[in-house]
């Protein structure tokens, strides 16, 4: 539909190959079809979830590597970078993993508005939700705004409180003699000034609520949940959060008060 | 006792409606919800005034009929209980007690507490049945099921169709109702046939209709008279996916 808007408008040609053509593919339009259910919406949102999870988990295992020294995360960031056409493979695969999580979220929580148009007058009691449930789409716009902000800091230097490393990354010398980009540098400077440091842990605290939820609602959506594991995944979502919690924060904390760096 | 009532006035669908103050006075502890308001409507039409218009059919819990939110809650503080079974008891002296109507697109107000289920009926007319013909009823147990396949059918057919679970809601979802209706026949031997159709089909009719999505709050749980588990929808849940991309 607004792909036929701005052809009219700019007199545009047909695009090639799009919308794509599934007839040839029923797969594919079973997976195109289900997703556009409320149900496939949501497992789409879970099934995304997943894979977003299981990248800020990795991503912060990585990130730890600053407690250790330079040697380690300098390696290990010129590790990823050598990966060359690997590397962009991830980076596509996450966007588009993550506009789907959004595509989804968008999806569900229109229908749902549009659903319940009238409030109560005396305040619907909360029985069973909780803070983080209620609180889903509003942490997933803050970790998306995030997102934006921390790969303009540290992904491409466009932005940094103190400047430090903006258009300008020091080198460092791995200890086979390779001249590689100084991240450990960077992120110490960086998290040496309070207002990026406590940018990040209230962001990340943001993150871990949205996750306890996610982690343990999605069992339910996948429909793996039942009375006898309920409790168990709802612990899980819970012990996620704390995870993501305590490790994100660890880093700009420990960097802020001087413990590291 | 003596109460103070904020109670949903509405004349009409297109009516915009309000909260009217009203006093009810000589209610004892052991009436119903119900007959509170049946005692209050006498006094409004003794003073001519219009009464109440609320639903109510068996008064014994088992129709779905009765509904309201009291005091933010769907049929009341009493858990596992319909509107028709509170009684007066639950609440005391004086207490000032907030009557609404179901709260969703998918039921629209038709007059004060009243409003429109038939988009239930629709999601259940869109598979919740099984096609056989009918005859004589078949010889007890010649069909031998499970003892836990009998016991999760039958949870989930307690389902009385009443709506607290839309209407408590944040989502105005009904992924409790009709997890309830796809899950008591796919329990069971007979619903096998149809069963890859009925969920699909009964969750489109659920999108149709304007109900939301579910984002596992199971608040719909809390309320539920029959307490009727969320996990019934988490099986929905892998029923369609099931059905939708395998079958």
């Amino acid at each position: 539909m607004a792909g036929e808007i701005l052809r009219h408008w700019y007199h545009l040609p047909p695009f090639p190959g799009f919308p794509p053509d599934l007839s040839q593919y029923p797969d594919m339009q079973r997976i195109a079809r289900t997703v556009q259910t409320s149900i496939g919406a949501k497992s789409l949102m879970a099934v995304t979830g997943i894979a977003l999870l299981l990248f800020v988990l990795v991503h912060m295992l990585g990130n730890l590597q600053i407690f250790s020294e330079p040697e380690k995360i300098n390696g290990y960031a010129h590790f990823l970078h050598s990966l060359g056409p690997g590397l962009w493979i991830a980076r596509i695969g996450l966007l588009v993993i993550f506009v789907a999580h959004v595509w989804a979220a968008v999806r569900t929580s229109r229908a749902s508005r549009e659903a319940r148009q009238v409030d109560y007058a005396y305040k619907k009691k909360d029985l069973a939700t909780s803070y983080a449930a209620r609180t889903m789409l509003m942490s997933g716009i803050i970790v998306a705004l995030f997102l934006a902000y921390h790969l303009m800091h540290f992904t491409l230097g466009w932005v940094d409180f103190a400047g430090s490393h903006v258009g300008k990354l020091p080198l460092y010398t791995l200890q086979d003699g390779t001249e590689v980009p100084d991240v450990y540098t960077m992120v110490i400077q960086g998290f040496q000034h309070p207002l990026t440091a406590i940018t990040y842990v209230i962001a990340n605290l943001v993150l871990a609520l949205h996750l306890s939820h996610g982690a343990a609602s999605l069992f339910q959506t996948l429909g793996l949940r039942n009375r006898e594991n309920a409790a168990t995944f709802t612990k899980l979502g819970l012990a996620v959060g704390a995870i993501v919690a305590i490790g994100n924060c660890s880093m700009p904390l420990a960097i802020l008060f001087g413990i590291v760096g | 006792m003596k109460l103070s009532l904020h109670v949903w006035r509405q004349a009409g669908p297109n009516d915009t409606g309000r909260m009217e103050q009203i006093t009810a006075t000589d209610i004892t502890e052991d009436m119903s919800f119900l007959e509170m308001l049946d005692k209050v409507n006498e006094d409004l039409i003794n003073e001519g005034k219009e009464p109440i218009a609320f639903d109510h059919d068996c008064r014994e819990g088992i129709c779905g009929m009765c509904s309201l939110m009291i005091n933010g809650v769907a049929h009341g503080p009493e858990s596992g209980t319909t509107t028709c079974q509170l009684h007066m008891r639950s609440f005391r002296d004086g207490d000032a007690i907030y009557i609404e109507p179901w709260r969703s697109r998918a039921f629209p107000v038709i007059r004060d507490l009243m409003v429109d289920r038939g988009s239930f009926d629709r999601v259940m007319q869109a598979g919740g049945y099984i096609s056989v013909n009918t005859g004589n009823a078949q010889d007890a147990n010649s069909l031998p099921i499970k003892k836990a396949d009998a016991d999760a059918a039958f949870d989930a057919a307690a389902c009385i169709g009443c709506g607290a679970c839309v209407a408590s809601c944040p989502n105005g979802s009904a992924m409790l109702f009709v997890a309830a209706k796809v899950s008591h026949l796919g329990h069971l031997p007979q619903g096998q046939p149809e069963r890859s159709k009925r969920v699909q089909d009964m969750v489109a009719a659920m999108d149709a209709e304007g109900f939301g999505a579910c984002s596992n709050h199971y608040e719909c749980e809390a309320v539920c008279p029959k307490e009727i588990p969320a996990d019934t929808i988490a099986r929905m849940n892998r029923d369609l996916l099931k059905a939708s991309l395998c079958d």
